[in-house]
């Protein structure tokens, strides 16, 4: 009861953060939106798909891009919160949460539920402006979908716990965009498929396959389908818990790299 | 004793921040006095347990830090230097989130609430915004939120810095209110005009106890300020 208190409350503050602070909310619709609408359009007359798994027929680029900036909200988001806890860290209220009485996985595992659900919230606002433009899914894939992103949000959320474990500074967040977001992006499926990628190199296919972004996309893509990824969804699974379990590593004061002049 | 230090040490690289620091405290007001970079945030941050160390022990109200931390950490209210107040939200919403991360839910936390902002006279104001208070009453607030989950122990590390004189006043008479009524404080400055001549205090410098003894005692009749700066001047002569 104590537990599910505490998470609740994290929860809710988070929630009210994202609510009050509008423009990041309006920043995280329109990147998704200018890429669908005008890289997209671009690129559809450029790029011919045949027909894969889990789509049955021929798919415009726009219908194919979007499971991956579903994807790719939920990774800026993950980087977002990250960022937030960097300067909660310089502000002081990171050190309010860590010296509840309660574990630390829990409180971070309950700031990592409250990033993703303020992620899903988002991904659901695009899946409605896209069906506006015309991009309809399958009706239940609306539904089933929702596990799939709390997993992907979870494990994006993860990362960015890591990663804000390690920084000291929000200078230093500029190399988190450069050496995170970017390559995880590009060298995903979210903006090709991995048989495109193989056309053109064998390694960059090979690390596509092996990097977590493209499984987060492909479960939210099955999902979106009503299909299963049972592969991708083992891969979630196993990159939530390996970056989790080094972000708690990371914020315990014993290991971690909490240490620092004070 | 309600908070015990024995031979706590904590270095950062080969810089020694803290070295066989000790002592022993009863409830009432103790100051931590001690020039910046004495080691008095260090020594926070081991007894919050945002750092830990081998070597030496903390132990809060007969818990360990090191054996059982949440025990401890759930016997101690802090108030860190820099504001760790969520400006965007209403005084009661800061002080309800802050109960929740103690476990403290509904009709209880709302009880609590109201008693901490009634004992500070601001139960008016329970539905402003943390940004519309002054600095002075944002820090009797943060006081009054460390104390929500009803601690043995209250740390407090140069909660003055930044408020003028009035407040910083109002603050150091409340403080020592709160320590007159049963409460362990440590209230760590390197300001003597904070300090009581009832009050214990203890002296650290270059991460060492220098003095541990009433302020009266100690001054011995000569003002405080200056038998502090001779101590710590002999010390770095020495």
């Amino acid at each position: 009861m104590i537990y599910l208190t505490a998470m609740l409350a994290i929860v809710r503050r988070e929630s009210m953060r994202f609510v009050r602070q509008r423009s990041r909310f309006a920043a995280a619709l329109v990147r998704p939106l200018v890429w669908l609408v005008v890289f997209a359009a671009g690129f559809r007359a450029a790029l011919g798909l045949s027909i894969i798994p889990p789509y049955q027929t021929y798919i415009t680029y726009e219908v194919y891009i979007v499971p991956g900036l579903c994807g790719m909200i939920q990774l800026f988001n993950g980087m977002q919160s990250s960022l937030s806890l960097v300067y909660d860290q310089e502000m002081g209220s990171m050190r309010l949460l860590l010296t509840s009485p309660l574990p630390r996985w829990w409180l971070l595992l309950s700031k990592l539920l409250a990033g993703a659900l303020v992620s899903i919230l988002q991904v659901y606002v695009f899946l409605a402006v896209a069906a506006g433009f015309g991009i309809v899914l399958p009706g239940w894939g609306y539904v089933a979908v929702l596990p799939a992103l709390v997993l992907s949000g979870l494990m994006l959320g993860a990362l960015g716990l890591l990663i804000s474990s390690t920084i000291r500074q929000l200078e230093n967040f500029a190399g988190v965009m450069n050496f995170v977001i970017f390559p995880m992006f590009f060298l995903s499926t979210a903006l090709y498929p991995l048989w495109k990628m193989a056309e053109s190199s064998a390694i960059l296919r090979d690390i596509c396959a092996w990097n977590p972004f493209t499984h987060a996309v492909e479960l939210i893509r099955f999902a979106l389908y009503l299909e299963w990824a049972p592969w991708s969804l083992l891969w979630v699974c196993v990159g939530f818990a390996g970056f989790f379990g080094l972000a708690v590593l990371g914020y315990d004061p014993a290991y971690g790299m909490t240490r620092r002049k004070g | 004793m309600t908070l015990t230090v024995t031979d706590l040490g904590y270095s950062y690289g080969p810089k020694r921040a803290l070295d066989g620091v000790s002592f022993a405290l009863d409830p009432g007001f103790t100051a931590l006095l001690g020039p910046n970079g004495a080691g008095k945030s260090t020594l926070f941050s081991l007894l919050t347990r945002l750092f830990v160390t081998r070597e030496g022990r903390i132990s809060v109200a007969g818990h360990d830090m090191g054996t059982a931390p949440r025990a401890a950490l759930a016997r101690i209210g802090v108030v860190f230097q820099q504001p760790t107040l969520d400006l965007d939200m209403s005084v009661a919403a800061n002080m309800r989130y802050f109960a929740a991360l103690h476990g403290i839910a509904g009709r209880e936390a709302a009880r609590r609430t109201a008693r901490a902002l009634d004992r500070l006279g601001m139960a008016e104001r329970a539905s402003e915004k943390a940004r519309d208070l002054n600095g002075g009453h944002r820090r009797r607030m943060e006081i009054a939120r460390a104390l929500i989950h009803d601690p043995k122990v209250l740390l407090l590390d140069e909660p003055t810095v930044g408020l003028d004189f009035k407040s910083r006043q109002a603050i150091v008479e409340h403080v020592h209110g709160l320590a007159g009524g049963g409460l362990t404080v440590l209230w760590a400055t390197h300001l003597v005009d904070e300090i009581h001549d009832g009050d214990r205090v203890v002296v650290l410098h270059r991460g060492r106890v220098l003095a541990h003894d009433r302020a009266g005692a100690l001054r011995a009749g000569r003002p405080l300020a200056e038998v502090f700066m001779d101590m710590t001047a002999q010390e770095a002569t020495a």
